[in-house]
């Protein structure tokens, strides 16, 4: 498969070197070629006038539900679904059943993601079943190939363990990702406020976000570990985040597209795809976020992409499962940060590409010369609809079903090959 | 019999749904039916040959009986499901029952559920128009409708007037209800109870948070008191239904804060000695048996206006 390019017409923007600029960029057998490399006859050219050309996106937190519930999504199929909204490389959670607590689970996923349309980048448990009481071997799976460690999905209750975990995880240089939610008031189904009173339902304060981050904060602080807090929710925990970072705390924070495009209104009418953990929180909460990610608090923008059929989510509010999907939608809800002036075209490439790279310490995330052509071309103003009979992803639960977008992919290049194209 | 007014709900599922004129309907319609209850042949034809199910996944004696009942008296063919004998155990989705039910073709199905929402939810997989009786911490739709046509009649307004519902606010459906309903009418609610039971935003719904009983009760036109739990799901609510009963209990000193004929009112079954002392269950201004009358007409109107617009 041919995998040279010239790159035509299109804005550059890689954040890591600082460029920003019209030009055309060359790939040579895969990789970004220099700037004085020559360019060879006949090398096949895609016109990315009016596009941006930026690193490949990469996804810090998605579930692609293998192995285990392969009916709700699979690695090839999620990659698939990768691929189409712009992303390279994805980091999988390892809620998996089994969980991804051992080498065994890391390899067998890695051998699936060999056949997947983008990178793969699997992220190990903090504790054996992710179960909360003892911790997985952090260097049996580094070696299989994790570039973290998480519980995600089922917080880690245990301090200490938390504690053993940040200085276990600092010894092999792997980052420990907290879902930071205190299980005693996180027994809701939403955002407690006003809206639940209203509907009803059993609520989740933002609180139980708050008290948890502030948690990993003062054991990050004390151990020295870094840290980084996945899908931030709540104004309060900006605010700590912001502090600690001020203070030399070593911790980063993602948030995810429907934190900063919805909030717990969404949740009126009981629309089981507006049900995730964290939740949908208040007008004020959303505000804060886009400040976060304006302001460098927050690093990284990542889907949770979290796939349920309808088994899942054709039932009663209180009884849906938590999750939606994100991959196909995450460019275009960003997107909208930008044509809003809350972030500008620089800083939001940054949060999809180079800062999560760096967060999982992986080779990713730039266009300089000699790394992997991992390419996106997005086009800023396309105009499209997220039908059900075009959702990529095995499952369909999103909130943004029928949504009229702006800005789409329109080319996805891993290693030189095309992976999703919407060219003619 | 009833009014030529259109009525414009297909699906009875909360009192939010419902404008002035919705209510104004429903009661001037409950207010011409239940005369039919002190007849000897307790007895119209108006619903022959309409099905009606009640599909209860909770317990329930009065409501269930209640709509039955009006069902009947309206000679509607009705039909009782419920979550033990259902399918509900062998792992069907409420929209896979809805749907089993749908095909038999009823008119009207009325659900009660432990889930908010569950109402709707049915309204999405069935024909048949949908009231709720009772969803979670939601809406009890008939119960406020009974408890708005009851002042009504006692106090020939529903207006100006100021009700006090005390008690447990953040896990009940009828609060939720009757806030909304009495607002709606032109009635001042004040709310008052332990705060760990006083739900965030309330006040949204047009309640008054009191921070004293006295403050709730004094000058009230209705003193409504709430069905009390201890603990919910290892919540640790209260520390003791003693305490509750002498803090937040209605006990006749209490009452005497209220106006001199104000009603005494509980939406059943009532903890007699926890949220209401026997003296005042029982008492003069008790009108907790003509809730339960009213209840009957009210769901008699609710089965005949969904009907009437099908």
């Amino acid at each position: 498969m041919n995998t040279t390019w010239r790159i035509t017409n299109g804005r550059i923007i890689d954040p890591a070197n600082h460029i920003d600029q019209i030009a055309d960029l060359l790939v040579i057998d895969g990789r970004i070629a220099g700037p004085d490399q020559p360019v060879p006859a006949d090398v096949p050219e895609i016109d990315a006038k009016g596009c941006w050309v930026v690193p490949g996106l990469i996804d810090m937190h998605v579930h692609l539900r293998e192995p285990g519930e392969e009916y709700k999504e699979d690695i090839l199929s999620g990659a698939r679904a990768a691929a189409s909204g712009g992303f390279t490389g994805v980091a999988c959670m390892p809620n998996t059943k089994p969980v991804n607590d051992c080498a065994t689970v890391t390899a067998m996923i890695l051998g699936r993601a060999a056949e997947a349309a983008v990178r793969v980048y699997p992220v190990g448990a903090i504790s054996q079943g992710s179960e909360g009481h003892q911790l997985a071997e952090f260097g049996e799976m580094q070696a299989a190939g994790i570039v973290a460690v998480t519980d995600d999905g089922r917080p880690v209750r245990d301090s200490q363990l938390m504690r053993r975990a940040l200085e276990y995880a600092s010894g092999f240089g792997l980052t420990v990702i907290s879902h930071s939610e205190e299980a005693a008031l996180s027994t809701g189904v939403m955002n407690e406020g006003p809206v639940s009173t209203r509907l009803g339902l059993k609520g989740i304060p933002t609180a139980a976000e708050s008290i948890m981050v502030y948690r990993e904060i003062a054991l990050a602080e004390f151990t020295g570990a870094k840290v980084h807090i996945a899908h931030v929710s709540t104004a309060m925990a900006v605010d700590l985040i912001r502090a600690a970072k001020a203070r030399g705390v070593r911790v980063t924070a993602e948030t995810a597209p429907h934190y900063f495009t919805l909030t717990d209104e969404a949740v009126l009418g009981y629309d089981t795809n507006t049900k995730m953990n964290p939740p949908l929180r208040s007008a004020v909460d959303r505000e804060a976020i886009k400040a976060a990610l304006a302001d460098g608090t927050l690093d990284a923008i990542a889907t949770d992409h979290a796939p349920h059929s309808i088994l899942e989510k054709e039932v009663e509010f209180d009884a849906a499962a938590n999750g939606i999907i994100g991959l196909e939608t995450a460019l275009p809800l960003a997107l909208a940060l930008v044509r809003d002036q809350v972030i500008g075209e620089v800083r939001l490439v940054e949060l999809m590409t180079v800062n999560p790279a760096a967060i999982l310490g992986i080779p990713a995330g730039t266009l300089s010369p000699g790394a992997a052509a991992d390419v996106t071309l997005i086009d800023p103003q396309r105009q499209w609809r997220y039908a059900a009979d075009q959702v990529v992803s095995k499952s369909r639960n999103t909130p943004f079903l029928d949504w009229k977008l702006q800005g789409r992919a329109v080319l996805t290049m891993v290693g030189g090959t095309i992976r999703h194209s919407l060219f003619a | 019999m009833a009014t030529g007014t259109t009525f414009a709900h297909r699906h009875i599922l909360g009192m939010e749904q419902l404008s002035r004129e919705d209510i104004t309907h429903i009661l001037n319609t409950a207010d011409s039916f239940k005369e039919i209850s002190d007849r000897s042949i307790k007895k119209v034809p108006t619903l022959r040959g309409h099905t009606i199910i009640n599909l209860f996944f909770e317990p329930s004696t009065r409501t269930r009986l209640s709509f039955e009942v009006a069902a009947k008296r309206m000679s509607a063919d009705t039909f009782n499901i419920s979550a033990s004998t259902s399918s509900t155990t062998k792992g069907e989705t409420l929209a896979d029952t809805g749907r089993n039910i749908s095909a038999m073709h009823p008119d009207i199905i009325i659900i009660r559920h432990s889930c908010s929402g569950a109402p709707l939810l049915l309204t999405r997989h069935v024909q048949a128009a949908v009231i709720n009786a009772g969803d979670g911490a939601h809406e009890h739709p008939s119960q406020g409708l009974l408890d708005l046509m009851t002042v009504k009649e006692r106090r020939g307004t529903l207006s100006g007037l100021k009700i006090a519902i005390i008690g447990d606010i953040a896990h009940s459906r009828v609060a939720h209800s009757d806030i909304v309903g009495f607002t709606r009418m032109g009635s001042e609610v004040y709310v008052y109870g332990p705060a760990t039971l006083i739900p965030k935003g309330i006040e949204q719904l047009g309640a008054k948070v009191c921070t004293s009983l006295e403050e709730a009760v004094r000058g009230a036109d209705v003193v409504m008191t709430l069905r009390i739990q201890r603990e919910r799901q290892n919540d640790p609510l209260l520390p003791s239904l003693r305490e509750y009963s002498r803090r937040f209990g209605i006990s006749r000193s209490v009452l005497t804060l209220a106006k001199p004929d104000a009603l005494v009112m509980h939406p059943g079954p009532v903890n007699r000695g926890v949220e209401l002392n026997p003296d005042v269950a029982d008492g003069p201004q008790s009108v907790i048996l003509d809730q339960v009358t009213n209840g009957v007409a009210v769901r008699m109107a609710l089965l005949y206006l969904v009907m009437g617009n099908s």
